[in-house]
C-alpha cells in the first residue's frame, strides 16, 4: 500500500539504471544518509561507538571488499585476514615516516600498497579453481602475519612488537591516537564507508563489474565470449584488496590503536569476514552492510543477555556464540545462499504487493 | 583472394572471410579432425554437418580458439591467425553460441546480452569506479544498441529477468542476443536448434535468417536436423570421422554419394 | 655430524608427516565418497580427543551451562573410563555425530556447488568447536591412554653403536607412524574387497548411477562421516597425547589443506605422500633457512609450498588431469 512503484515510469535508460529505481527506496536511502550524518555524530558515546558503530563500519569495508572477490568474482579467499595487515601496516609505516602528509591521503595509500600484494597473491588463480584457490589464499594469511611478526623493520623496532597509531589530526580533531571522541572515529570510518560502498557499486554496475560475474558464472565460456581471464581476476584482486586493506588501516588506526600481527589480523579474522559475506549474502553490498551489523550485533547482544543478565562466565558465552554463528553458517547455506540481502528482497517484493498479494 | 560470386539460389556470397587450411586437431592418441580445409565467406550461411562423434563440436571449439590444433592455418581476414586465446579470438569478431548453454545464471537477461559487448566497451576501471566521464555515458550508449537486439529477438518483456528462471528455449534465444550483441563479423551456433520443439525451431531459424538478412553477418553452424541445414544454408561441409567427405551447395551434398552413405545412407537404407 | 643431525631432523619431520597424512587421509575419504571437502576434519579431531577424556575423566557433559543455568556445581560423575572402553564409547559417539550431520546438514545440500559445500563445513567446524568447549570445557586436557611415551632409549642406543650419534626420536611418533600404516591398510581393504566398500567408491564415481543400481546414498555418507570421525579420532588421540587436547589441535586441519593440495584430493597414497613431502620439508627448511630469517618458519612454509607448487601441476601429484570442455 505504502511501498509502490506504481506510476514511477522511467523515460531514459539512465533513470532506469540507477541504484534505486523505486522512488520510496530512494527516499529511504537519503533518510538513513542524513540521519547517519547529521544525527548520530552527536548522540553517539564511546561505547556505542567503540563496541557497534565503528566496528562495523571497518567490517562493512572489509566485508564489501571479500563480496568483490567472492560474491561478484567467485574466487574465495580466506586471506583477508593477512590483507587486512597489510593495510594496517603499510598506514602504520607511512603514518611514522611521512609525519605531515595527512591521514586520510595514508589510508587510501595503504589501500593501494594492500592491492598490490592482493594482485601478488591473485596470480595462482590464473591457475587453480575453487578450494584449491581457498586452500592456496591461506598461504597469504599465514605468511603476511609472520612476517609482520618477524621482521621489525615492520613495526619500527619496537620493543613490543606492536604498532601505535601516532596522534593525527583531520582539520584539527584527532581521529587517531587517545584524544580520539567517539564521534570523530565514527566520523572517519562512515566517510570512508559511504563512499567506498558508492565506488563498490559503480564498478559492479559497469563492465568490470560484467567481467566478473562472467567469471563467476562460467568462466570458460566468459573467455570464449572475449573476456581476459587474467586482467579480470586481477582487477577483482585488486580492488577487492583496495577495500579490505583501506579496512585494515582503519582498524588499526582509529579503532584499536594498537595491533599485533598475529593477535589482530588472524585468520579467524579471515573467518569472521568471510562469514559475514555469507551471511549477508555473496554478491550484494547491501549484504555485506547486514553482514557486517550481524556478526558485530551478535556478541554484543549475547554478551549482554547471558553475562549481564544471567550472570554466565564470558567463556560460556563466547563458546555458545561460536556455536550459534556455525549454526547460522549452515542454516543460510541451505536455506538461503543469497543470505540476509535476499531476504530483505523478498520481504520488499512482498510489500510491494501488500495487502493485495494477488 | 577470391572474387564476389553468386550462389546458385541467387544470394550474394563475398569473398572468403576465413580460410582454414589442412586442420589436424588430436587428443592423446584420439584424433578428432584429420586435415580438414574449408573456407567461410563473407555474408554466407556456413553449415558443418556430420553423425555424432564427427568432429563438428571440435571444428568449431578451434575456429573459436578454445581448441589450438595440432597441425594447419587458420586465415582470418587476410591473416594468418597465429596461437591465440579464447578471448583474443572473440575480440577478432568471432562471437559464438553454445550446445549446452553457456549463460550467465547470476545475472539478468539484459546483463547477459550487455556482456556481449564487453569487448566493445572501453571505459577505464576509474572511470567506472566514479561514475564519471566516459562510463556512464558508454554504458548508457551500448544500453541502447542491445535494446534494438532485444527488440529484434522479441525478448523484450523478460529483459531483467535472472536468466537461471528462463526456460531452455528462450536461454537458446538470450545466448544468441549475447552472441549478436558483440557485432560479430563470423557467428558461430553450435546446434542452434538441439532440444527444442518445431515452434520453437521455426522461431530460430527465422532469427538465424533475419541475422543474416538485415546485419550481413556470416553465420557457420553446426546442425544435426538435416531438413533444417539444407533448408538454411548456402553451403555445407560434411565431416565422418573426422575427416571432410563433401563440400558444397545443399544440392551438391545431397547428391554425392560418399555423404549419402556416411550420414544418410544410415536413415534411408 | 652435520649430516646425521640433518638426517634426524628428517626423521623427524618424517613422523610429523605421517600425523599430517593421518588428518589427510580423513579428508579424502569424505571428499572421494561424498566430493565434500570437509573442513571440519580437524574440529573433528579436537571434538573426539574432548570427549574420549571427557568419558575417561567421567565429567559431565555440558557442566559449565548446567552450572550457569541452574546455579549448581557439577563437574564430575566421579568414575572414571579405562581407555579402551572410552576409546570405544566416543567412536560411539562419532557414528551419533555423522548420523546427525547427514541428517541435518548433508541431505540438504545435495547437489550443490562444492564451494557452497566447503563453506558449510567451515560452518560446522565452528559449530563443533564451541559444541567441544560447551560440553567439556576449553581447558588444556591431558590425554594418556597408555600409549608409550618419551624418547626412545632402543633406538638411541642402537644408533649410538652403529652411527656414533645417537638418533632422538619420541616412541609416540614411531607408534603413530604404525597404527597409522596399519589404519591406511585397513581402508585400502576395506574400500578394495568389501561390498561397503565398493559401494562407496561407486558413489564416489556417479551419485546418479549409484542411486539407480540400488546404492543408499544416505548410508554411504553416514558410514564415510563415521569412518572420518573414526580417523579422526586416532589422529585426535595420537596429536592430543603428544601436545595435549587444545585449541591448537584443529590447526593441524589447516596443515592438512596442504598436504591434500600436493598430494591431489583423490588419491590416498597421494595424502601419504604429500604428508611425508610436507612433514619433512618445513622441518628441514626451519632447520637450513628458518635462522636466517627470524624463524617459526613452520607456520607458512606448508601453504606456500603448496601454492607455489599448484601453479606449476593443479592437480596435484597424484591427482587426475583435468580436461575442460564447452
Amino acid at each position: 500500500m505504502f511501498y509502490r512503484e506504481a506510476g514511477d515510469f522511467k523515460t531514459s535508460y539512465r533513470d532506469d539504471g540507477q541504484t534505486f529505481p523505486i522512488r520510496l527506496d530512494r527516499w529511504g536511502y537519503y533518510a538513513v544518509l542524513a540521519v547517519a550524518f547529521l544525527v548520530v555524530p552527536f548522540v553517539i558515546d564511546s561505547y556505542w561507538a567503540n563496541a557497534v558503530l565503528v566496528p562495523f563500519l571497518i567490517y562493512a569495508i572489509a566485508a564489501i571488499g571479500l563480496n568483490i572477490l567472492t560474491g561478484y568474482a567467485g574466487q574465495v579467499s580466506l586471506g583477508t585476514g593477512g590483507f587486512m595487515a597489510v593495510g594496517a601496516y603499510a598506514v602504520y609505516k607511512l603514518m611514522t615516516a611521512f609525519p605531515g602528509v595527512p591521514i586520510v591521503i595514508h589510508i587510501v595509500l595503504a589501500g593501494a600498497i594492500t592491492a598490490v600484494v592482493g594482485m601478488l597473491f591473485g596470480l595462482p588463480s590464473l591457475r587453480i579453481k575453487g578450494f584449491y584457490l581457498a586452500v592456496a589464499t591461506l598461504a597469504a594469511q599465514f605468511f603476511l602475519v609472520w612476517l609482520f611478526n618477524k621482521v621489525p623493520w615492520f613495526y619500527n623496532y619496537s620493543a613490543s612488537g606492536q604498532i601505535n597509531a601516532p596522534e593525527r589530526t583531520i582539520l584539527g580533531w584527532a581521529v587517531t591516537g587517545p584524544a580520539t571522541s567517539a564521534s570523530a572515529k565514527y566520523l572517519v570510518c562512515l566517510v570512508f564507508a559511504v563512499v567506498l560502498a558508492w565506488v563498490a557499486r559503480n564498478l559492479t554496475r559497469g563492465s568490470v563489474g560484467r567481467k566478473w560475474m562472467a567469471i563467476r558464472d562460467m568462466d570458460i565460456a566468459a573467455e570464449i565470449i572475449g573476456v581476459n581471464p587474467l586482467t579480470a581476476k586481477l582487477s577483482a584482486f585488486a580492488v577487492s584488496s583496495f577495500f579490505v586493506g583501506i579496512a585494515g588501516a582503519l582498524l588499526f588506526a582509529v579503532y584499536l590503536g594498537a595491533a599485533e600481527a598475529s593477535e589482530a589480523f588472524g585468520i579467524n579474522k579471515s573467518f569472521l569476514i568471510l562469514f559475514m559475506v555469507i551471511i549477508g549474502g555473496l554478491g550484494s553490498i547491501f549484504g555485506s552492510f547486514a553482514g557486517a551489523a550481524f556478526l558485530v550485533l551478535l556478541p554484543v547482544l549475547l554478551k549482554n543477555v547471558l553475562v549481564a543478565q544471567f550472570g554466565w562466565p564470558t567463556d560460556l558465552a563466547a563458546h555458545i556464540e561460536l556455536m550459534i554463528v556455525g549454526a547460522l553458517i549452515v542454516f543460510f547455506l541451505i536455506v538461503e545462499p543469497h543470505g540476509l540481502a535476499r531476504l530483505w528482497a523478498l520481504t520488499k517484493e512482498k510489500l510491494r504487493l501488500w495487502p493485495f498479494p494477488h | 583472394m577470391t572474387q564476389a560470386t553468386i550462389t546458385p539460389d541467387g544470394r550474394q556470397a563475398g569473398p572468403v572471410l576465413m580460410d582454414l587450411r589442412n586442420i589436424t586437431l588430436r587428443f592423446g592418441g584420439v584424433t578428432a579432425i584429420k586435415d580438414i580445409s574449408f573456407d567461410i565467406r563473407e555474408g554466407e550461411i556456413r553449415a558443418i554437418i556430420g553423425p555424432n562423434g564427427a568432429g563438428k563440436s571440435s571444428m568449431l571449439n578451434v575456429i573459436s580458439g578454445f581448441y589450438v590444433p595440432q597441425e594447419g592455418e587458420i586465415w582470418f581476414k587476410g591473416y594468418r591467425r597465429g596461437p591465440m586465446k579464447p578471448y583474443e579470438v572473440a575480440r577478432l569478431g568471432i562471437a559464438r553460441t553454445f550446445q549446452n548453454i553457456a549463460l550467465f545464471d547470476g545475472m539478468s537477461v539484459l546483463d547477459n546480452i550487455m556482456t556481449g559487448r564487453l569487448n566493445l566497451m572501453k571505459a577505464r576501471i576509474w572511470s567506472q569506479a566514479l561514475w564519471w566521464g566516459g562510463a556512464e555515458r558508454e554504458e548508457i550508449e551500448n544500453r541502447e544498441q542491445v535494446e534494438k537486439i532485444i527488440d529484434f529477438l522479441e525478448i523484450q518483456n523478460i529483459r531483467k529477468t535472472p536468466v537461471g528462471r528462463l526456460p531452455y528455449g528462450l536461454k537458446k534465444r538470450v545466448e544468441l542476443a549475447r552472441a549478436l550483441a558483440a557485432e560479430p563479423r563470423i557467428l558461430l551456433l553450435d546446434e542452434p536448434m538441439a532440444g527444442m520443439n518445431v515452434e520453437e525451431k521455426e522461431d530460430m531459424c527465422r532469427f538465424i535468417l533475419d541475422v543474416n538478412d538485415e546485419f550481413g553477418t556470416t553465420i557457420a553452424l553446426i546442425e544435426h536436423d538435416m531438413g533444417v541445414v539444407m533448408d538454411l544454408s548456402d553451403r555445407v561441409v560434411v565431416m565422418d570421422y573426422g575427416r571432410k567427405i563433401g563440400d558444397g551447395t545443399p544440392d551438391e551434398v545431397r547428391s554425392n554419394p560418399e555423404v549419402i552413405s556416411a550420414y544418410l545412407g544410415v536413415e534411408h537404407a | 655430524m652435520e649430516f646425521l643431525y640433518a638426517s634426524e631432523i628428517l626423521l623427524n619431520g618424517l613422523m610429523a608427516g605421517v600425523m599430517y597424512a593421518l588428518v589427510a587421509l580423513g579428508f579424502v575419504l569424505i571428499y572421494k565418497a561424498s566430493g565434500v571437502f570437509n573442513y571440519a576434519q580437524g574440529v573433528m579431531a579436537l571434538f573426539a580427543a574432548m570427549t574420549l577424556v571427557g568419558i575417561m575423566e567421567g565429567r559431565v557433559p555440558f557442566a559449565h551451562l548446567i552450572n550457569a543455568a541452574f546455579g549448581v556445581h557439577v563437574s564430575s560423575f566421579g568414575w572414571t573410563v579405562p581407555g579402551l572402553l572410552a576409546i570405544l564409547l566416543t567412536a560411539l559417539v562419532m557414528v551419533g555425530l555423522a548420523i546427525v550431520i547427514e541428517k541435518l546438514v548433508l541431505k540438504h545440500l545435495v547437489g550443490q556447488e562444492p564451494i557452497i559445500l566447503f563453506m558449510a563445513t567451515i560452518g560446522l567446524a565452528w559449530f563443533l568447536e564451541g559444541l567441544g568447549d560447551v560440553m567439556w570445557g576449553a581447558d588444556v586436557k591431558m590425554l594418556d591412554v597408555g600409549l608409550p611415551q618419551g624418547i626412545s632409549e632402543t633406538v638411541e642406543t642402537a644408533t649410538n653403536n652403529w652411527l656414533g650419534y645417537g638418533f632422538f626420536i619420541d616412541r609416540l611418533d614411531i607408534w603413530a607412524t604404525v597404527i597409522a600404516a596399519a589404519l591406511v591398510a585397513a581402508l585400502v581393504g576395506f574400500s578394495q574387497y568389501t561390498k561397503q566398500g565398493r559401494a562407496m567408491r561407486a558413489v564416489a564415481d556417479d551419485h546418479q548411477a549409484a542411486l539407480s543400481v540400488g546404492i543408499s546414498l544416505r548410508f554411504i555418507w553416514i558410514m564415510v562421516w563415521s569412518i572420518a570421525g573414526f580417523v579422526a579420532l586416532v589422529a585426535g588421540i595420537m596429536w592430543g597425547t603428544k601436545s595435549g587436547v587444545q585449541f591448537s589441535l584443529s590447526l593441524i586441519a589447516l596443515k592438512a589443506l596442504p598436504v591434500l593440495m600436493l598430494g591431489g584430493f583423490t588419491s590416498i597414497p597421494g595424502a601419504i605422500v604429500g604428508g611425508l613431502i610436507i612433514g619433512m620439508g618445513e622441518k628441514l627448511f626451519e632447520y637450513f633457512i628458518g635462522p636466517m630469517v627470524g624463524g617459526a618458519t613452520e607456520n607458512w612454509f606448508a601453504y606456500v609450498l603448496a601454492l607455489i607448487f599448484l601453479v606449476f601441476r593443479p592437480q596435484g601429484l597424484f591427482g587426475e588431469r583435468i580436461i575442460e570442455r564447452v
